[in-house]
């Protein structure tokens, strides 16, 4: 299978490369990740110095996204603030495939009562609005960076496990899988070793498409106040810091949200390239992008 | 069809007694219970209240119990009483607020298959052409704008900046002095932004999707048939396969109600609609429990009957589906 395998890789990557806006979507996602990881050092400014002398500053030479009712730097905050939404995407979208691979194999692999459970569950799961779902926890738990990773994991998971389920009911029914089955191999074996590998593919591209969904909840969740909570800066609430005076300082609404929608679009980009690199043998993931309209 | 339909109808039966068990349950799941929240910094969290608030919930009981009794008043529609002072019902207040957000969703949802199906057929008719590739880039900008920040430039723009249209509530303050097409022209200017927002990202969505349904169906033999014994473009494409095509979209419509339904939230939050968005928003602040609960079990109750519209429309329009018994997805 080795050999198979890198060549199908390059096959990929030779598909890949050719779709332009694929690739400019990785290079801007390469940059952000960067940008991130370099915040403290890039950042001009400590992002929670309050500064009374310069409140509600418009975009300037030494502020040069303006500074916000504290005198806070504008720039610096939306960098940080980089940092908590990539973590967020990434930490709930971890928590999400996790535990959608993890029923999804056994729904698929199993089939008969324990699919029947894990998909109704799938099913009931998917009939709550999920902003409601979401803020009914959030009226219970302390709002931190933590219990917001947790829920929108927790809430996340049933496109993945779909997915999964999907690939696994195909594959069970594939010779290698009947064979190594059939000379003794024990069940995780068969399900980690040899199905899981090759129901992946599907499983990436929810994965890349999650990121920026998970950002758009968390942001959303922060302005309305309910999400990671200040001091931390996050887009969100710095938007929900902006709204109150949105009539006088545009730059606090402007910038952060630029920033996501570029985050957000180029993720998407990345994984729709990704997708339809692989295609044809991906049609069903189609589904994944059903689920995500509108969020 | 009857069958069909009623076999949708059992179906969704458990879903509704799951909604009611994970509403519960999340209300339950917070250490230490509702109690431990009101308690250490709630100054208004008196013994009084905390008093109400035990046998509201019945805390002392096993889960099981509590559960059984809780199911037992939902099921009368009885969500107990507001912990805000004025102490309304929960129900009074969701059905204050309730006609609001499906009136929202309802002219929401219109717009968006009245706006996507055009957009979506005319992308796949000429696929690559510059009017697809466009309206491509206007899908991807769509699914990656934050509502909310949307919501707060156009509101910059249109209800700051140039004065067109108003940026919160449903009504005018003077509106009871106001004749009555001046009224009704109002509510109308009030609603233009918010649903503006709300239709933005939903249709973008679902033009994608009706692109991609209309290129599916167009590849199909029937439609070279079509072609082949001389019928005009126009009929092939509106009739032939406009209507196939339209099939998969109403199980997409259904599928993403709670979405539409949740991204209310967020607008009724920004543009002051009174709606249960703003309402769940507003109990989720001031820690108002059975308000909380009612509102999750009754929206999401609402989107269950939704799907299931959507579930048995879809049936009625392809009978492959009630027959087949195995619903197509995709």
């Amino acid at each position: 299978m080795a050999g198979g395998r890198s060549s199908e890789l390059r096959q990929f990557w030779r598909m890949f490369s050719r779709n332009q806006l694929a690739v400019a979507g990785a290079v801007v996602v390469g940059l952000l990740v960067i940008l991130a990881a370099l915040a403290p050092a890039l950042a001009p400014w400590d992002p929670s110095k309050l500064d009374t002398k310069r409140i509600l500053h418009p975009p300037s030479k030494s502020h040069w996204l303006g500074t916000d009712q504290l005198g806070r730097d504008v720039l610096s905050r939306v960098l940080y603030g980089s940092r908590i939404s990539l973590a967020v995407g990434f930490v709930s979208v971890g928590i999400a495939t996790v535990i959608g691979v993890l029923l999804g194999s056994a729904a698929g692999y199993h089939g008969g009562a324990v699919d029947n459970i894990i998909m109704r569950m799938v099913d009931l799961m998917l009939v709550f609005p999920r902003f409601f779902l979401l803020l009914a926890v959030l009226a219970l738990l302390k709002p931190s960076i933590w219990t917001i990773m947790a829920i929108i994991g927790l809430t996340g998971w049933m496109g993945v496990a779909r997915l999964v389920r999907a690939e696994f009911l195909t594959l069970r029914e594939r010779e290698f899988v009947i064979w190594s089955e059939s000379i003794g191999a024990g069940t995780l074996r068969v399900v980690f070793r040899h199905i899981l590998p090759n129901a992946l593919a599907p499983v990436l591209v929810a994965m890349t498409l999650g990121i920026p969904a998970a950002i758009l909840t968390e942001s959303g969740l922060s302005f309305l106040g309910l999400g990671v909570q200040p001091p931390y800066a996050t887009w969100g609430n710095i938007l929900n810091d902006g709204k109150d005076v949105l009539e006088i300082a545009w730059w606090m609404t402007l910038y952060p949200g630029l920033a996501i929608l570029i985050t957000v679009l180029s993720y998407n980009l990345v994984g729709e390239g990704i997708r339809d690199a692989l295609d044809p043998r991906l049609r069903q993931a189609r589904l994944g992008r059903v689920i995500r309209i509108g969020r | 069809m009857l069958l069909f339909a009623l076999r949708r109808l059992l179906l969704a039966i458990p879903l509704l007694i799951g909604i009611t068990f994970v509403s519960f349950l999340v209300i339950s799941l917070a250490p230490g219970g509702p109690l431990d929240f009101l308690t250490p910094e709630d100054p208004n969290a008196s013994a009084e209240v905390k008093q109400k608030l035990i046998q509201e919930f019945g805390l002392d009981q096993p889960l099981h119990v509590q559960y059984g009794r809780w199911l037992a008043r939902v099921v009368r529609l009885d969500f107990g009483r507001t912990f805000l002072p004025d102490g309304k019902p929960v129900l009074v207040k969701i059905r204050e607020r309730l006609p609001i957000t499906l009136l929202l969703n309802v002219i929401e949802m219109l717009i968006i298959l009245g706006l996507a199906v055009p957009i979506g057929v005319l992308s796949a008719t000429r696929q690559y052409s510059l009017y697809d590739k466009i309206t491509t880039i206007f899908v991807f900008v769509g699914f990656a704008t934050p509502d909310f920040w949307l919501a707060l430039l156009l509101m910059f723009l249109f209800g700051v900046q140039l004065g067109w249209l108003p940026i919160s509530g449903l009504r005018s303050l003077n509106w009871e002095y106001l004749p009555f097409w001046k009224q009704q022209w109002d509510v109308v200017g009030h609603l233009i932004l918010p649903l503006a927002v709300a239709t933005f990202g939903g249709l973008a969505g679902f033009s994608r999707y009706m692109r991609q349904s209309m290129l599916e169906v167009i590849r199909q033999d029937y439609i070279q048939t079509a072609r082949a014994k001389g019928l005009p473009e126009p009929t092939v494409v509106g009739k032939h396969a406009l209507r196939n095509a339209l099939l998969p979209v109403v199980t997409i419509l259904g599928l993403s109600l709670p979405s539409l339904i949740g991204g209310s939230v967020i607008i009724e939050t920004i543009f002051a609609i009174p709606g249960m968005g703003q309402l769940m928003v507003q109990s989720v602040f001031s820690r108002d429990y059975p308000v909380v609960m009612g509102n999750l079990v009754i929206v999401s109750a609402l989107t269950l009957v939704a799907n299931l519209i959507a579930d048995i429309a879809y049936g009625l329009v392809d009978p492959r589906i009630r027959l087949g018994g195995r619903r197509r997805r995709r």
